[in-house]
Order: C-alpha cells, then sequence, then structure tokens
C-alpha cells in the first residue's frame, strides 16, 4: 500500500472507526461541557485540533531525541504533560499578541484544553501505534498527521453532539433528566451508531 | 470532628461523579468490569491522597502564578510512582487498564481537588478530602460498573450471578452501554435529590 493509501486508512481510523470520543473516552469533560452551543463547540474543536497537532509534533520530538536517547522512558508522563502545558501556554501568548480577532474566539478554550485527556493521549498513543502492516512505529510525519485526525474526529462529534443538544433544549423532558443525563444518553446512541463503522476493514 | 466530615462528604454530598461531574473518561473507559473500576479507583485514591498531601505542604511556597504547572508536576511525579508499581505487582490490571493510567494525570478530579481544596487547607484535612473523594469516585466506579458487568456479562467481579442461560446485553459492555448507564445512573440521583 502506498503512502496515501496509509494516510487514508489513519484518518479513517480517527475519526469514524476508533473516534477518540466515542470508541476511546478520551476528551470527555470538554464532550460533555462544550457542546450546549454550536458556536463554542466550533471554537473548542478548532483550538484542540491546533493544539493537538501541535502537541503530536514536539512529544514526539521529545520522545525520540530526548527521552528514548538518554533512557529516561518512565518520565514520559511527567515530560509529555509539561511539553502540552507549556505549550498551551505558548499558543495562547502567541495568538493574544498576533491575533486578537482568533484570541477572542478561541482564547477562553485553551486553559481548558492542558487537562483534556484527549491530547495527552493522542501524544501517548502516538508512541505505542504501528502503521498498517504492524511493525513500523510512526515517524514524525504520521505522528502529527494522527495528532491532526484525532483532532478533526474529536471536532466532527462536538459539533454533531451540540446540534443535537440544541434541539433538544426545545424538547418537554422530565425534569430529572434535564441536562446531563440526557447528554449522556444521546450520546450513548451516537456511539452506538458509531459501532456501525467497525465492521469497516480497510 | 471536621477531619470527619471531609472524610464523608464526598462519599454522597459532593460525590465527584454524580454531583461534581468531574473525571468522566476514566469513569466511562475501564467501568467494564468491577475489578477494573477497583483498580482504578484505588490508583486514583493513592494519587489523590499524596497530592492534596503534598500540595497542602508546598501551599506557602508556592508563587501564585505558576501553581497550575506545579500541581501538574506534583501529580505526574505520582502518577509515575502508580504506574511503575502497578506494573511491577499487578501486571494484568496493569495491562487491562492500558493508557487510563499516565491519563490520571489529567483526571480533572485531583487537579480540581488541589486548587478546590488543598492550597487552602490546612495537612490533615487535605489528606481527609483527599481519602473522602478518592473513596467517592471509587465508589461511583463501582456502581457503574457493577451494572455494566452484570448486564453485560453475567458476573460480579469474575463471580457468576445470572444463571448460564442469561445470554449476556454485550451493548452494557460496550462503549454506548458506559454513556447510556451513567446517563440513568444520574437521572436517578437528580430525581432522589428533587424528592427530598
Amino acid at each position: 500500500m502506498g503512502y496515501l493509501g496509509e494516510l487514508f486508512v489513519m484518518a479513517m481510523t480517527a475519526i469514524f472507526i476508533q473516534n477518540f470520543v466515542l470508541s476511546r473516552f478520551l476528551g470527555l469533560c470538554p464532550y460533555l461541557g462544550v457542546s450546549k452551543k454550536l458556536d463554542s463547540a466550533m471554537g473548542m474543536g478548532l483550538a484542540v485540533i491546533f493544539v493537538m497537532t501541535l502537541a503530536s509534533a514536539f512529544t514526539f520530538l521529545i520522545n525520540k531525541y530526548l527521552l528514548i536517547a538518554f533512557h529516561l522512558e518512565y518520565l514520559q508522563t511527567i515530560a509529555f504533560i509539561l511539553t502540552i502545558a507549556a505549550l498551551v501556554q505558548f499558543v495562547e501568548m502567541v495568538i493574544q499578541k498576533n491575533a486578537p480577532a482568533l484570541y477572542k474566539s478561541l482564547g477562553v478554550y485553551l486553559p481548558l484544553i492542558t487537562t483534556n485527556c484527549a491530547v495527552l493521549g493522542v501524544a501517548i498513543l502516538n508512541t505505542k501505534s504501528f502503521r498498517t502492516d504492524g511493525v513500523t512505529p510512526y515517524n514524525f510525519l504520521d505522528a502529527v498527521l494522527n495528532g491532526f485526525f484525532s483532532g478533526v474526529g474529536f471536532t466532527f462529534v462536538l459539533l454533531v453532539m451540540a446540534g443535537m443538544r440544541m434541539k433538544l433544549e426545545q424538547v418537554p423532558l422530565p425534569k430529572s433528566m434535564k441536562g446531563m443525563p440526557i447528554g449522556l444518553i444521546l450520546a450513548g446512541t451516537m456511539a452506538l451508531a458509531f459501532y456501525g463503522f467497525m465492521g469497516f476493514k480497510i | 470532628m471536621s477531619f470527619f466530615k471531609e472524610l464523608t462528604k464526598g462519599l454522597i454530598k459532593e460525590n465527584p461523579i454524580f454531583v461534581i461531574v468531574l473525571g468522566m473518561c476514566p469513569t466511562l473507559a475501564v467501568s467494564t468490569s468491577v475489578a477494573n473500576a477497583l483498580g482504578m479507583g484505588l490508583a486514583a485514591t493513592f494519587v489523590l491522597i499524596c497530592s492534596n498531601m503534598f500540595i497542602s505542604l508546598i501551599k506557602d511556597v508556592t508563587p501564585e502564578k505558576i501553581r497550575i504547572p506545579v500541581y501538574v508536576v506534583v501529580i505526574a511525579a505520582f502518577v509515575t510512582i502508580v504506574d511503575m508499581a502497578m506494573a511491577a505487582y499487578v501486571p494484568a490490571l496493569h495491562k487491562s487498564l492500558g493508557i487510563f493510567i499516565p491519563l490520571i494525570v489529567v483526571n480533572c478530579i485531583i487537579l480540581g481537588r488541589a486548587e478546590a481544596f488543598a492550597n487552602k487547607n490546612n495537612m490533615i484535612n487535605s489528606i481527609a478530602d483527599g481519602i473522602g473523594m478518592g473513596m467517592g469516585f471509587t465508589l461511583s466506579l463501582s456502581v457503574v460498573a457493577t451494572i455494566r458487568e452484570i448486564l453485560g456479562n453475567g458476573t460480579w467481579l469474575n463471580i457468576r450471578v445470572l444463571p448460564e442461560t442469561y445470554s449476556p446485553m454485550l451493548v452494557a459492555i460496550l462503549a454506548p452501554g458506559a454513556f447510556i448507564t451513567l446517563g440513568f445512573l444520574m437521572a436517578l440521583m437528580n430525581m432522589l435529590k428533587e424528592k427530598k
């Protein structure tokens, strides 16, 4: 299989088959917390794509040239979370300085991303994932693209969820079901629908 | 007296999962069986107690501006300890919890308690808060896991509770079952609260 085919498999896996939110259970806090309005979901989604892509790049380099090179693999968790925290802070400052308009729409979501487990999750998974042949570990480009596609998958389900929840606002529900409980049941139904993609063999 | 109060509030009144709605990712992901849930709950409790204790000790020397990175490093250090200890002594559990052990670092309960409680209170109360919240987390995790394991596998802690003829409701241990179980449990909690 050519490299393009490899990329296609990676994208389909990250977005549909092994969706970060619905089948890997990563990034649920923002998924349930920021999915009440469509535009805030969009802002959060874009911020997550951006940070996940950058974090994949940086953590891959740190893992390969610092941790593995000096046999410090046991420090992985600490090194990765520090990288992500520093990265988020840095991105926030750069955007605030150079693109105030973008900062206005993304700014409030950025600090939240540090504790989004999808970001740390993709960084750790990148170090443990293999290409379709099952033996070649991800190289730098694979890791960055996997980060990007995973972010896209997150944003996709976040937007769908936000759209559905806005409709749900107008539905008469028992009082005890309102808000979080019906949101969770809705997420379950969505996860069920996404199970249909599991049958795909590519 | 206040020690006891801090200890028990996490169980029901301020239950981290059902009432404060924190730490959803591990709750949904590792509640496929009661054994996993207990393992995860105890690991998180250990980290919570240690980080609460440590943070309450260093709260006076931590500069206000960089307190979050400091907390994260403290938590990550304890998570690494748990990760290595589990890999050494309970390798099977370590394998089935997988990526969710390093992800205890970003469990919002732990950072949340550090920020909301440990940096304002003394060491004894912080430890009590850690134990209470950890137990509350473990308890709710086990409740979700109990429902899912019984429905999806017919067993509880690997002991068969439903007859052999019961055909397992597979969806309960798959991803969708996690969301739906937790959704109904939360609705139940809301209903009970309204009645009071």
